[in-house]
């Protein structure tokens, strides 16, 4: 595979969410609001680059018996750290977040990428398929948001963009949006998307 | 292939590696946090008295804070005891989630009051107990006929989030001002969460449920309603006073 592929590969073709169907669980979760689901992305994203880095340049090191609890380890290291850190400087995006960014620890994309790549390749490579199917997952949970939070709430990063006259003349936010099932419908309408433009068919 | 004793070895030196690690800015954040943690419940103590938290920032809620509220400690009877809230050591009651406010074994209450141009307008208290998941912990106000509910907030709590983790939303919380916990008769009745839309009689004692969420809804009833009662010596004192 090109330099290039390990990048732009899982940002569209090979996206982890919507063609490998990983990490639904905090799509859903954190996708009420763009604010949430950006702190998410960036989190996600500064794991997902340093864990695969990490164990590539470990990989021969790690004995293959206790490979996967070598993995968790760091991985788990590396959330707990970013929870820390949001803890400290952004104290209400982690309370909105709760329990969802410990969850980064059990996301299959981390572990997934871990496994299937970062064992095999060097932490050059390894460190750009991080980050980009870091990217593929941000740019799903981003879009997704947007939808949730224009049609849910109205407003997009909380600032409102709904005028009150269209609520006036008996608009309502649609309260679905805000639940689990509003996530699965537009995440499923852009897989659908996504498929048909890019022509991948299951195989 | 690795030994079993280079295996030990790897497994050692990065499980020693990762808890340097966390430890190192665990404790070297830990003073930043716990800074938020005050701040985020001062910002629910002055939220439930009714101000506008969203728009200000942390310096000048402590700033708020210390200008509208004073924080006293009163006795199981009712009268102002001379402690500081600092001095009370909390336990939680481990089967209702109530938390006990004690000092040298005596038991006592905290109690916040909010003033605006030298005369108390609200009271707050803490409250807190089991919804369906976890303790729920938040604040309780009161207006100076302490009958009229001013508002109630949860700074911490484990419910679902889209169910229980309502209480938290300012629609559900809203429901509550203005409704009075004290019946015609004079006998306390809270505040209780409906099954559904409130309806019927009494709708003055009465708020909307959250669908789906039943159980928390009849946890806050209890803890409530069992928090509030703690107060009553000290809500008929005022009234004998007044």
């Amino acid at each position: 595979m090109s330099n290039k592929n390990i990048f732009s590969d899982p940002l569209i073709n090979n996206n982890p969410v919507t063609k490998q169907i990983l990490g639904i669980c905090s799509a859903l979760a954190v996708t009420v609001k763009l604010e949430t689901a950006l702190v998410m992305s960036i989190s996600l994203t500064l794991v997902l680059a340093c864990s695969n880095f990490l164990i590539s340049l470990l990989r021969t090191m790690i004995p293959s018996k206790v490979r996967i609890i070598i993995q968790l380890t760091i991985i788990a290291s590396l959330v707990i750290l970013i929870d820390q850190v949001l803890k400290a400087y952004m104290y209400d995006i982690s309370k909105q977040l709760s329990v969802f960014v410990g969850l980064i620890i059990t996301n299959c994309i981390v572990m997934g990428r871990a496994e299937a790549f970062a064992m095999q390749n060097n932490p050059i490579d390894s460190f750009k398929d991080g980050v980009g199917n870091a990217f593929g997952y941000s740019i799903i949970l981003i879009l997704v948001s947007i939808f949730r939070e224009i049609l849910g709430s109205g407003s997009l990063m909380g600032i409102s963009l709904i005028p009150q006259s269209i609520y006036d003349m008996g608009y309502v936010n649609n309260g679905l949006m805000l639940l689990a099932p509003g996530a699965f419908i537009v995440l499923g309408l852009i897989a659908w998307v996504q498929k048909t433009v890019t022509g991948v068919t299951e195989d | 292939m690795h030994s079993d004793f280079q295996t030990y070895r790897f497994v050692m030196i990065v499980s020693i590696l990762a808890a340097f690690l966390l430890s190192l800015t665990a404790t070297s954040l830990k003073d930043k946090q716990d800074y938020n943690v005050e701040v985020d419940r001062k910002k629910n103590v002055l939220k439930c008295a009714g101000l506008d938290v969203m728009t200000i920032n942390s310096e000048q809620i402590i700033i708020n804070y210390s200008q509208f509220i004073n924080e006293k400690v009163i006795s199981k009877n009712g009268s102002y005891v001379d402690l500081k809230l600092t001095d009370l050591n909390q336990f939680e009651d481990k089967s209702t989630g109530q938390i006990l406010y004690k000092n040298n074994n005596k038991e006592y209450l905290p109690l916040y009051e909010y003033s605006k141009n030298n005369e108390i307008v609200a009271y707050i208290l803490p409250i807190s107990g089991k919804g369906l998941w976890s303790t729920l912990y938040g604040y309780f106000s009161l207006a100076n006929d302490m009958n009229t509910v001013k508002g109630i907030t949860f700074y911490k709590h484990g419910e679902t989030p889209g169910l229980g983790a309502e209480i938290e939303k300012k629609w559900f919380q809203d429901n509550f001002i203005n409704k009075t916990i004290f019946n015609e008769m004079g006998q306390m009745v809270s505040v209780s969460v409906e099954k559904g839309k409130a309806s019927g009689s009494g709708l003055e004692h009465k708020v909307d449920g959250i669908s789906g969420a039943t159980m928390t809804g009849a946890g806050l009833n209890k803890f409530l309603k069992s928090d509030l009662k703690r107060y009553i010596p000290f809500i008929k004192s005022l009234e004998i006073g007044a």
